[in-house]
């Protein structure tokens, strides 16, 4: 095969190195409104964003952690040790040239300007809280696509931003929502012209490079009608002893008869709390698919999801998780149908090794007063070792007689019979073990871009390895 | 010395319970033995502790291929230094590919970095499987997963012909198949016969040996050999019943 070529290298060995801090801009420890203000002060933003800003935290700091439901580990997340604005400048340079070298290192190293050459339309490269790099190859860019990130968005194309920016996700949807909300920066901005097909993909790699530290990326993309954008985002940190925290907010908006798939790939080193809002909202006609891959973090919390708006709009989630020792993936999708002919679709696969922790939430919505809606939801549980662990939370809500449901659930065991079949045809225990794994999950990652199904399969062999014996 | 899988003496136990009992056999290679006896003999542990399977413990005694003790190697690596078993009863692994699987298992045999030719390899794949008589489209299905018995029987072999081992154990591959089933995997089994190859056919029946016409056959009960002889053995086995050689073996201890 020749794919070898267009691997995303993110690798948990590859990702864990770090750089000395140089930012020239700092919040300090600790979250108050001076925090906000200086957020605020830096960035050079209008008075709306302020107040808006100003309102989250509000929200942030009464809001209580949501840990009658979700796992007490939460508690364990220190706001006041945190560090929640570091950056260099608040500008993304549009040249690698112009990135300051061990910037420009680090994402060498991870492989994203290669990458960029070889099948991207465009790339934007976080380091800490802003982008440090933004590019969109000129073709696109002609089309009237815009892509940049968050901050820039913002300053550049404020009558754009201003209509969407929050109405997917509110301010007060979740605790962390609410916090991103207050102190979000960096994130990409995408906006996509009516009829306009972006052919390849647009990426973002996100990076966090400092310790005691939270990113809070905000991401808006929005396309127009009848057009068509994929979305992939990749993300590593060196491993330290102190909790990162990564929260981000995605907000999508799928116009009449548009297609949208963003794909993600989360690698986070084990000490990183990631705790992440996604929402779409699809209108009429349109397609928004998900497909989200949890490999890395201590604790992530993620359920994308579609508000399916508009008549025959069409939802999609497909999700891998990987839980190792102490890592829990708490994942799972929100379908909420709001209209006629609406369907939506629910993979989700998850694999639990040594003493790690999977959980499927899944909450799928169909009101009475509609008719033609239909949901599939699949979720398979793999469990490797004997203290391996799972948990499945699906909470669906149909009501009317005019719609369709159908969910499916499974928990299974690689056999120690499966494992010495496979052992007797010459393979070791843990290339038997990482066949089975990719075996389990196939039918899903056949669905992926090319690049992403190698990367996968590369990336559970890996995680296979200290799995056996 | 002749090339040979010799078994010296072996004792294995599954639990506290001796099964297997100072069991000798030596199949020197090009030559096709058979070992018949009644149900909870021995003969399926035979064949697993051989292999390496972890419930199984060898206390006792060797096993050596080509004058090479196996008995401390792990399972894959008895594998790749040329033992091969057709299970009775071959497990189902989802999403695993046919084509795939037997492709880790070939590029497992290569050294470190090099990697297996595809085309050649399908090429050689495809072959094989036309004269088990399985469709191509069974390459893209996973191992064995929905497969009918003598679909999983005729799987084995295909893999026993692509791996290409020094010595086959068979066990129990009769079991489970229609007439036609039988003969397109004794066929199978037929063209693989020759100076490369040694095997041990385990079997409950006759039957088998008709289509695979064994060198040599031995009879087994309570854990070791009680009667050794030719194919007309066999024959004799049929004819007599099993009784026969309870008290055979019940005359010698």
């Amino acid at each position: 095969m020749t794919t070898a070529t267009h691997n995303i290298e993110i690798d948990r060995d590859k990702g864990d190195f770090k750089y000395a801090e140089t930012h020239k801009f700092d919040a300090g420890v600790g979250l108050n409104e001076g925090t906000v203000d200086y957020i605020s002060d830096v960035k050079g933003e209008d008075d709306w964003i302020r107040d808006f800003r100003k309102r989250a935290l509000k929200v942030f700091q009464d809001k209580p952690m949501p840990t009658h439901w979700a796992t007490k580990d939460l508690e364990n997340i220190d706001f006041n040790k945190i560090r929640y604005y570091l950056a260099g400048d608040q500008r993304a340079k549009k040249s690698w040239d112009d990135v300051p070298d061990e910037v420009k290192e680090t994402f060498e190293r991870l492989g994203i300007p290669e990458n960029e050459r070889k099948f991207l339309a465009g790339v934007e490269a976080q380091f800490d809280s802003e982008a440090a790099y933004s590019n969109i190859k000129e073709a696109v860019a002609k089309d009237g696509v815009i892509f940049m990130g968050s901050t820039d968005g913002l300053m550049e194309h404020p009558e754009i931003f201003k209509k969407w920016f929050g109405k997917v996700i509110p301010t007060a949807d979740n605790k962390y929502a609410a916090l991103n909300s207050a102190v979000f920066s960096g994130g990409s901005f995408i906006y996509v012209p009516p009829g306009v097909k972006v052919s390849h993909p647009l990426q973002a790699y996100f990076r966090i490079n400092a310790e005691n530290f939270g990113q809070f990326e905000r991401t808006l993309i929005i396309a127009d009608e009848g057009s068509e954008v994929t979305y992939m985002e990749g993300c590593t940190a060196p491993k330290f002893d102190t909790a990162t925290l990564h929260s981000a907010v995605v907000e999508l908006v799928a116009m009449p008869g548009a297609k949208i798939e963003y794909i993600t790939v989360q690698n986070w080193s084990s000490n990183v709390f990631n705790l992440v809002t996604k929402r779409a909202i699809a209108h009429e006609g349109s397609v928004v698919k998900w497909i989200d891959c949890n490999i890395g973090s201590r604790l992530t919390m993620k359920y994308p999801g579609v508000i399916l708006k508009g008549r025959k709009a069409r939802g999609e989630v497909l999700s891998i998780a990987l839980a190792n020792d102490d890592q829990h993936q708490d994942t799972g999708a929100k379908m909420i149908h709001a209209a006629d002919d609406t369907t939506s679709n629910v993979i989700s696969k998850s694999i639990s090794v040594g003493k790690g922790r999977s959980t499927y939430r899944g909450q799928v919505r169909i009101p009475k007063h509609l008719k033609g809606c239909k949901n599939n939801t699949e979720c398979d549980a793999l469990l490797i070792n004997s203290d391996s662990r799972t948990d499945t939370y699906p909470a669906i809500t149909v009501r009317g007689d005019q719609n369709y449901v159908q969910h499916e659930a499974s928990v299974s065991k690689v056999s120690a019979e499966q494992i010495f079949y496979m052992q007797q045809r010459g393979l070791s225990e843990a290339d038997a073990m990482s066949l089975s794994v990719n075996g389990f999950v196939n039918d899903l990652t056949r669905q992926f871009p090319m690049e992403y199904s190698v990367e996968l399969k590369r990336l559970i062999e890996l995680e296979m390895e200290g799995s056996v014996g | 010395m002749r090339a040979s899988l010799e078994i010296k003496n072996l004792n294995v136990m599954i639990g506290d319970k001796q099964i297997i009992k100072d069991f000798s056999l030596t199949i020197p290679k090009s030559e096709v033995h058979a070992i018949m006896g009644p149900n909870g003999t021995g003969k399926s542990t035979l064949a697993k502790a051989l292999a390496g399977h972890p419930d199984y413990e060898i206390t006792s005694g060797d096993a050596l291929i080509d004058g090479e003790s196996i008995i401390n190697l792990e399972v894959d690596e008895r594998s790749r230094a040329g033992l091969f078993l057709a299970f009775q009863y071959p497990m189902e692994i989802p999403g695993v590919s046919i084509a795939n699987f037997i492709r880790a298992a070939r590029n497992a045999r290569l050294p470190e970095g090099e990697d297996l030719d595809a085309p050649a390899y399908y090429k050689e794949l495809y072959e094989k499987m036309d004269r088990l008589k399985i469709d191509r489209k069974f390459t893209s299905r996973s191992i064995n997963e929905g497969f009918s018995g003598g679909e999983k029987k005729r799987c084995e072999i295909l893999q026993l012909a692509m791996l290409n081992p020094k010595y086959a154990i068979l066990d129990e591959t009769d079991s489970g198949l229609d007439i036609d089933a039988l003969k397109i995997v004794s066929e199978g089994v037929n063209a693989l016969r020759g100076p490369e190859l040694g095997a041990l056919v385990i079997t409950h029946y006759q039957r088998l040996l008709d289509y695979i016409v064994p060198d040599k056959v031995h009879v087994m009960y309570d854990g070791r050999i009680v009667k050794s002889g030719d194919k007309s053995l066999a024959l004799e086995l049929e004819s007599k019943g099993y009784d026969w050689i309870k008290e055979i073996a019940e005359n010698a201890a």
